[in-house]
């Protein structure tokens, strides 16, 4: 009697084979590092596969890891409503030019969640339909979640109203 | 009082502007800024608890136009700071505001960048009241306060103009430091 994080790593090395990069369990939690060009089949194979049936896309978020190389990762945390069952995929990406290809093609919510995430960190999604900032103005030059941003901000970069 | 004793019961002699100072202070129609947190705790002061409207401000009216205390009620970010601006810019003078909570006294818990550290900054405020949320009683205790500063005249954003005053709006000795 296999558990479900046997039997989704083994369908995921069975299809795509050398595109899981890492994985790791701890604690009954099971992560994958993938390449981001494979990312958006492989989510798709994961909603659309009937035994794993991963439909719900939990949380997209980005993490910057302040490396010099693969600086910037986006993690995905799927959950299967059917089965109850929750993986966590992570992909990296360069400091120069971060992008990732869009996930919101397979779920609908990662679209405002890729917003939010290129708000904050600066990862292009390659294909998104409405990539604009979230939080911040529109005007705003910086992405406030990257480690060398101040936590105080930069002067002058939000305009308030005068006295 | 000399002139009660010959004018006899019924009159009282006074100033006009403490009279209208004390019209103007037993009828705040508070502006509810209720942005974030503090607001569940403005709408308790105006339950029937902790009553808001035995103090005269029971009108929460949500328009500027009709108010003339703004109580700003939770954090503001630099976003939302032009808002209230605008609002506080709509309201009618003599005006006053109340900085409730820790958020709109100096930012709060939340010290960071999209955050105001004070709506001080770019407001007048007359009385902060601290908390995390104040409790209700808290913000009637500011109220009060603020009764006394309306009674005395004082204004933060603009001296409130006397009746019978035809050259313009002077300045009270405390908006004057």
């Amino acid at each position: 009697m296999e558990s479900m994080n046997e039997k989704v790593l083994e369908k995921l090395t069975a299809k795509f084979g050398d595109a899981i990069l890492e994985s790791n369990e701890f604690r009954g939690e099971l992560t994958m590092v993938v390449p981001k060009e494979r990312i958006v089949d492989i989510c798709t194979f994961l909603r659309t596969d009937e035994e794993l049936h991963f439909d719900l896309l939990a949380d997209l978020c980005g993490i910057d890891m302040y490396t010099p190389v693969k600086r910037f990762g986006v993690i995905y945390n799927i959950y299967s409503l059917t089965t109850k069952h929750r993986i966590r995929l992570k992909t990296f990406c360069e400091e120069e030019n971060p992008t990732v290809p869009t996930v919101s093609g397979v779920w609908g919510t990662a679209n405002w969640h890729e917003r939010e995430t290129f708000d904050m960190y600066g990862i292009h999604f390659e294909g998104h339909p409405d990539l604009r900032r979230m939080y911040m103005p529109d005007e705003f030059e910086y992405h406030p979640l990257r480690k060398d941003f101040p936590l105080m901000g930069i002067p002058g970069s939000l305009e308030l109203p005068k006295k | 009082m000399g002139l009660e004793s010959w004018m006899g019961d019924g009159y009282i002699a006074t100033k006009i502007e403490d009279v209208i100072n004390w019209c103007r202070k037993n009828s705040l129609y508070p502006m509810p800024m209720g942005i974030s947190c503090c607001a569940i705790e403005m709408m308790a002061a105006a339950g029937p608890r902790f009553d808001i409207a035995r103090f005269g401000s029971e009108v929460m009216r949500f328009t500027p136009r009709q108010c003339d205390l703004m109580i700003v009620a939770g954090t503001t970010t630099y976003k939302m700071a032009k808002v209230v601006r605008k609002i506080y810019d709509q309201m009618p003078e003599p005006k006053w505001v109340i900085a409730m909570g820790a958020c709109t006294s100096s930012g709060g818990m939340y010290r960071t960048y999209s955050v105001v550290q004070g709506i001080d900054r770019f407001l007048p405020v007359d009385v902060y009241v601290a908390g995390c949320p104040p409790r209700p009683d808290n913000l009637l205790n500011a109220l009060m306060l603020l009764q006394k500063k309306v009674q005395r005249g004082e204004c933060q954003g603009t001296a409130p103009a006397y009746v019978g005053d035809f050259h313009g709006p002077h300045q009270s000795k405390a908006a004057a430091q």
